[in-house]
């Protein structure tokens, strides 16, 4: 097989404007960015500079309100489960088990009942979550809740997995676990995926590319490739000359901005 | 009314909340039971010694109410045109209540999510559906029995009217709350469209619906006696009406007593299904 030429995401001077109680409010100006197939993507920038609005976007949830959101060169004209979204308050549906949960996608598609059964089987051993498969979504943890997220969107043959902060609700040690988790599943299954955080180490471990995103309105600022090796040392030295340089990138424009 | 009882659920359910966790303080379960019987022992013993005995009492004693109701339930006693006819009047009434109510979920559950969910609809139903609301149920009587004639089909129209708006309200209620993330996780995930009535908008709305078939019972049982009492031969309602017009008081009461039993009855009933069917809420007891 040869790489496709075509990006599997791109977004083409995108803007977008709310009407927001009478007033309009610029989220995005001008945003543009190529996601290609298997890439692991960071946005990185702080609250209110228009990551958020991007990914939904992406998804189909918002439509620019100029420039072009394209996947495999067509434009997005509504959310698609090739296109699965993690969110940070998981959204997770609380009258289905684990298990309804992550088979809703293939049930409302109308897959047979053994497969669904099958696949749904197959996602929540591959997220570790078999001695819950029956829980409510209530019953279990934050940590466990975004593993049943991400399970549902990979279970749905997603293609892109565009997340939201989706760790950020969760402490430390729980989140670490998971970022090593979701990298395994990435590397093993060839997925592309566009993550936001505010988080710059989770950006520098995760990301082959970081897009760094700035307010007022909200723009892409720049880009920057990683070529580290995996699993990253985040006490590395290049590991944390990256996050200094990232760092410095992202104050400039606060300086800018303050100027 | 039906505004006072729309804030009434949680408010009744923090209550008992409350309640329990106190009355288990009192002594685990056999002391909350006592403590439950307390209460209306003490009424029975108070009505007993205010009225037994007394030649010209207008309320007769306990005991000759549980006479009558004997006798009217299985008879022997007395054997006049009221013995052993309980289980008809009972029949009666159950039908009325459950035709009427039945034909209220019919229309105020659907009507209730579309008007919930399509904006469209909403704006076209919901201030006629509003204005109408404020009318009582029994305003509508002397129009049902022009419209209906005077009969049971009359009382199966409060009925339905009664339990209509209670399940109406909670049902838009209960889908006007559903969270809008829940919406975009599934049309993400490909279920889109009117498909979303039966993956997410009903059973997340199901336990503000439970709420109101709750309450749409309850209704019922009253509006059925007011329903029962003009031109109806059997039923509950019917019989109240009746001894009270032969100064039959303790068949008054006795009738009573079988009306809150059923609409007790029928309350637990609708209860254990909701606890079956709203196992995955942590909010619902
Ligand atoms: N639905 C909306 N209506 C009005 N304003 C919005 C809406 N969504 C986002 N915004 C505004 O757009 C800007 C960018 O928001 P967002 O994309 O959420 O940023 P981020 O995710 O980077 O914090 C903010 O000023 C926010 O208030
Ligand atoms: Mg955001």
């Amino acid at each position: 097989m040869s790489e496709p030429t075509i990006p599997i995401l791109e977004m083409r001077n995108v803007s977008k404007t709310f009407d927001f109680s009478g007033q309009r409010i610029q989220a995005l100006s001008g945003a543009s960015l190529t996601v290609r197939k298997g890439e692991f993507i960071c946005l990185i920038g702080a609250s209110g500079c228009g990551k958020s609005t991007l990914l939904r976007i992406a998804a189909g949830f918002e439509q620019p309100t100029s420039g072009e959101a394209l996947m495999w060169g067509k434009p997005i004209d509504g959310p698609d489960p090739s296109r699965g979204m993690v969110f940070q308050d998981y959204g997770l549906f609380p009258w289905l088990t684990v298990r309804g949960n992550i088979g809703f996608g293939l049930a409302a598609r109308g897959r047979p009942k053994a497969e669904i059964q099958d696949t749904v089987s197959r996602y929540v051993d591959m997220v570790g979550l078999g001695k819950f498969a029956d829980a409510w979504p209530h019953q279990l943890s934050g940590g466990m809740k975004q593993r049943v997220a991400i399970a549902r969107v990979l279970a749905n043959d997603a293609e892109v997995v565009l997340m939201d902060e989706p760790f950020g609700a969760l402490d430390a040690m729980t989140r670490d676990r998971l970022q090593d988790e979701l990298l395994e599943l990435w590397a093993s299954t060839g997925l592309t995926v566009l993550f936001v955080t505010h988080s710059i180490e989770e950006a520098v471990f995760l990301s082959d590319r970081v897009v760094a995103m700035s307010p007022g309105p909200g723009r892409i600022d720049s880009e920057l490739q990683l070529d580290l090796p995996r699993p990253r040392d985040v006490a590395s030295p290049t590991f944390n000359a990256i996050r200094g340089d990232l760092n410095q990138r992202l104050h400039s424009h606060h300086a800018r901005r303050a100027a | 009314m039906s505004i006072v009882m729309q804030g009434a659920p949680p408010a009744m359910r923090g209550h008992g909340r409350v309640s329990t966790a106190r009355l288990r303080a009192l002594g685990g379960r056999a002391g909350q039971v006592a403590l439950a019987l307390a209460f209306p022992a003490a009424i029975l013993t108070g009505w007993h010694f205010a009225t037994a005995g007394e030649a010209y009492s207008l309320v007769p004693p306990p005991a000759e109410v549980a006479r009558a109701f004997w006798d009217l339930a299985f008879g022997g006693i007395n054997d006049d045109a009221f013995s052993q006819t309980l289980l008809t009047h009972v029949l009666a009434s159950v039908g009325r209540v459950l035709g009427g109510f039945g034909l209220a979920v019919l229309a105020a559950l659907p009507l209730g999510l579309l008007i919930g969910r399509v904006p469209f609809v909403r704006q076209m139903l919901d201030p006629t559906l509003q204005l109408l609301r404020p009318i009582p149920v029994t305003a509508w009587l002397p129009l049902a029995m022009i419209l209906f004639g005077i009969g049971p089909r009359s009382a199966f129209f409060l009925v339905f009217l009664g339990a209509f708006y209670p399940i109406l309200v909670n049902t838009v209620f209960g889908v006007r709350a559903v969270e809008a993330r829940l919406f975009e996780a599934a049309s993400m995930l490909g279920c889109k469209g009117p498909a979303q009535f039966a993956r997410v908008v009903l059973p997340a709305s199901l336990p503000a619906i439970f709420t109101g078939l709750r309450l749409g019972l309850g209704f019922a049982w009253v509006v059925i006696v007011i329903g029962e009492m003009t031109g109806v031969q059997t039923g509950l309602g019917a019989i109240i009406m009746e001894a009270r017009q032969l100064s039959r008081t303790e068949i008054v009461i006795a009738g009573m007593v079988a009306i809150g039993a059923l609409g007790f009855i029928s309350d637990r009933l609708v209860m254990l299904l909701g606890r079956r069917l709203l196992s995955w809420s942590p909010n619902h007891v």
